[in-house]
């Protein structure tokens, strides 16, 4: 079959194989999985099997149930007294991965330059570039705990710069911005005019501060297409829901597409996440506090074994230095995995800024991860030797 | 509540050396602060949550629920009754409770006639005892927090982004 040429000379994920390795091992630890290891809670699951059992097994509107983008909107509203308007203003999704796909399809045109600060997560780039845009990768600096600043944005920057991608807490660094440091990039956003693309899927496991979405910053509501979901704040991932904010008319763009593609999210999971929003806050704070204590283990450990870490300020990932093994990233993770059957995600996955770094999830219980560390330790003792 | 004791309440095996990286502080505050607890009491014990259903033990004891109605006794109220209920070893919990009933003594026996036997000499026959109505226990599903069943396999695939 002839295939369109865009598609074929997609970069391929290039640790695939490793994935492949991973998944026909038995008895592996993993420390690789990027969903919380929490299931959904039961309110919520069922909320949906109630749904399931009045009938709801229909279409919705495109946009999502009405019901849903007025809860979503006050939400939103009481949370972070964040507005936008659930009839113009909110789309509902399947996933933010649409969300992504949605808004990159409704702002880039061929030629556009689109900023994504490395560490990326895997998806952005490739979308850009079936969208006939070009995704330009700005390195951050690892001393500064791979936070990108204003001055880079900045020097990136050309006529054709359309927008720039920001994802914090970060996937896979853990890296998050304070209001203040959010501003900065904010004002170099202003001066520029170009459009951030803020996904914020990990917001509500921000540990050190309060989390700033960025269209609550002044005069960045009408730059800013805000996506989030409820997968990881909800332990929803398999649901595949999430949403996107922003302008009317950016809005009704990303609508268009969505009900040429989608034409709507489940309406079980729709029901699933009106239930997640009103009542699962309890839940939400008791896993981000789990999520936080393995976080210290985790980070305190992997810096015992010699493996620096800065401390990641959100999300469930840490993303330590690997130098001192003298391996590279991809050697690294293999020999770990069979040699100790533990499983870690080469940095190398989330650009060539990784290489030197593994991502660690400690979306994984307590008895894991100790036991990870120690095979960890025992890993690297057998370098040394 | 303290976060060490949430830490504890889930896996009272945490070493001080775990608790402390998990809370950022030093072995030694940590330690100290068990103490502290352990003290005043509010640490009672450090003790393992064991799977009775799983275990099918013939021999294992059998549960009773009974609604106990009272007459409190003056100056002392129900506290001094509830006192002369739970020093029996054969209780597992005892409960003052708020409607048609006052405690809810969970009892347990070798089978059915020593829980009876006990229910007729012991606690009815108490002289404040008004009624009881005993009820067996058949079945447990979930246990303070625990679901009484094989715990289930991590469903997510093993690796992804």
């Amino acid at each position: 079959m002839k295939l369109s040429r865009t598609a074929i000379t997609l970069p391929p994920s290039g640790i695939r194989v490793f994935f492949d390795l991973v998944l026909g091992m038995k008895d592996v630890i993993s420390l690789g999985v990027g969903e919380p290891d929490f299931v959904t809670p039961w309110n919520v699951r069922e909320s949906a099997i109630y749904a399931l059992e009045e009938g709801y097994t229909s279409y919705t509107s495109n946009k999502g149930m009405v019901e849903l983008r007025h809860d979503l909107a006050k939400y939103l509203k009481t949370k972070y007294g964040l507005e936008y308007d659930p009839e113009e203003e909110i789309l509902i999704t399947v996933g933010v991965s649409e969300a992504f796909d949605l808004s990159i399809r409704a702002i880039v045109g061929r030629g556009d330059e689109v900023l994504i600060p490395e560490p990326f997560y895997v998806s952005y780039g490739p979308i850009v570039t079936l969208c006939g845009g070009r995704p330009v990768y700005i390195k951050t600096d690892p001393e500064d705990g791979f936070k990108i600043t204003p001055k880079v944005i900045g020097a990136h920057c050309t006529r054709k710069t359309k927008a720039i991608i920001l994802n914090y807490p970060n996937n896979p660094t853990g890296a998050s911005y304070s209001r203040k440091e959010l501003l900065a990039l904010a004002r170099v956003i202003a001066r520029r005019r170009i459009t951030m693309i803020s996904d914020e899927i990990y917001c509500d496991l921000t540990y050190d501060f309060k989390h700033t979405p960025f269209p609550t910053l002044p005069g960045m509501k009408d730059r800013t297409v805000y996506l989030n979901g409820f997968s990881k704040s909800f332990a929803m991932t398999g649901w595949r829901i999430g949403y996107v904010c922003g302008p009317r008319e950016a809005i009704a763009t990303m609508t268009k597409i969505h009900q040429y593609t989608m034409l709507c999210a489940s309406i079980m999971s729709q029901m699933a996440a009106r239930e997640a929003l009103k009542n699962a806050e309890r839940s939400v704070q008791e896993m981000k506090r789990e999520y936080r204590r393995r976080r210290e283990f985790v980070i305190a450990g992997l810096n015992e074994l010699g493996l620096t870490c800065h401390k990641p300020e959100g999300a469930f990932y840490a993303f330590p230095s690997i130098k001192s093994a003298g391996l590279s990233s991809m050697e690294f993770c293999q020999r770990l995995l069979e040699t100790q059957r533990v499983a870690v995600v080469p940095g190398t996955a989330f650009g060539p800024l990784g290489e030197g770094y593994v991502r660690i999830s400690y979306a994984s219980s307590l008895s894991n991860l100790r036991e990870a560390l120690s095979r960890m330790r025992a890993f690297l003792a057998s370098l040394h030797r | 509540m303290n976060e060490l004791l949430e830490i504890l309440e889930k896996d009272a095996r945490s070493t001080p050396e775990e608790i402390a990286k998990m809370l950022n502080t030093t072995p030694q505050a940590v330690k100290k602060e068990m103490k502290r607890l352990e003290k005043e009491g509010i640490i009672l014990k450090y003790k393992t949550v064991i799977n009775k259903e799983l275990e099918r033990d013939e021999h294992a004891d059998v549960r009773a629920l009974i609604e106990v109605r009272v007459t409190p006794k003056k100056n002392v109220g129900f506290d001094y009754i509830a006192e002369r209920i739970y020093q029996f070893p054969e209780v597992a919990s005892c409960y003052l409770m708020s409607g048609t009933y006052d405690l809810l003594v969970v009892v347990e026996g070798k089978n059915i006639h020593t829980i009876s036997n006990f229910v007729a000499e012991k606690l009815a026959s108490m002289e404040n005892v008004r009624g009881t109505v005993t009820h067996f226990l058949l079945k447990k599903y979930k246990e303070d927090g625990d679901v009484l069943r094989q715990p289930k396999k991590d469903k997510r695939p093993a690796i992804s982004l």
